[in-house]
């Protein structure tokens, strides 16, 4: 099964519908409620680098009984220095941001320690590509 | 140990923003955090979640975790558009003018834990 939302950069009104949808997907798809918390995670935080830092992007999950494999990819700023951007408390997240709740520098940590596979792709100026996988236990 | 939500207003002297009609439900357990992706991480299913944040992402984020209701601390309030979208998700929102500190010792103090 395939999910795909478009997600725009700055609408926090709707941001985190995709992930939420992509969570009732895996539930009712009987998914190991371990998978679908990691998952879920991943899929989260990635939805929400989109909105907080690129102009758009798409959010896809693809969802078999053995894995769960989240895509998101963006147009927008890209990521200079990737190695720089996992490590924990790093984030270019403004002031009015951080005030939501964001941008304390842990959104690709978390998705680290989540994933059992993990890929990104930036390109400055152009955007990113974030490809992650949940092997379903 | 589980506690009502009619217990948790009563100790906190807190104010139902919506679900009223919810104040039999009951919390397994509590997380109180001013951080989103922390929130994301650690709340547990059926947990009560405290917490500052008093903007829409916080009722998404809720119904991501599970959470059973939502308690704002530190005498925030929050919009009508997220008090709106919480109703349509049945989803209590509690609000106290404790502090975050305060609120979580006396709950812990009740018996409620973090798992």
């Amino acid at each position: 099964m395939q999910l795909k939302f478009q997600v725009q950069g700055m609408d926090f009104s709707r941001a985190g519908q995709a992930a939420t949808k992509i969570k009732k997907a895996l539930q009712l798809a009987g998914m190991d409620p371990a998978t679908t918390r990691k998952a879920i995670i991943i899929a989260y935080e990635a939805e929400m680098n989109i909105v907080i830092h690129a102009c758009h992007g798409s959010l896809t999950a693809n969802i078999t009984p053995r894995k769960v494999e989240i895509i998101a990819d963006d147009e927008g700023p890209g990521i200079p220095d990737i190695s720089l951007a996992m490590q924990e408390g790093y984030s270019t997240a403004p002031p009015h941001i951080r005030e939501m709740g964001f941008g304390a520098g842990m959104g690709l940590p978390n998705i680290k320690k989540s994933a059992d596979e993990l890929d990104i792709r930036s390109e400055v100026n152009k955007g990113t590509r974030l490809w992650a996988v949940v092997f379903n236990n | 140990m589980t506690i009502k939500l009619q217990a948790v207003k009563e100790m906190l002297n807190a104010d139902v923003l919506c679900g009223d009609n919810l104040l039999d439900t009951e919390v397994t357990c509590g997380f109180g955090c001013d951080l989103i992706s922390d929130s994301l991480c650690f709340a547990r299913p059926g947990c009560l979640l405290l917490t500052g944040l008093t903007n829409v992402q916080i009722i998404r984020l809720a119904e991501m975790v599970e959470a059973r209701a939502i308690v704002f601390v530190r005498g925030k309030r929050p919009g009508e558009d997220v008090i709106g979208l919480a109703r349509e998700k049945n989803l209590p929102l509690l609000a106290t003018d404790m502090f975050l500190f305060e609120s979580c010792g006396i709950l812990y103090q009740a018996g409620l834990r973090s798992f």
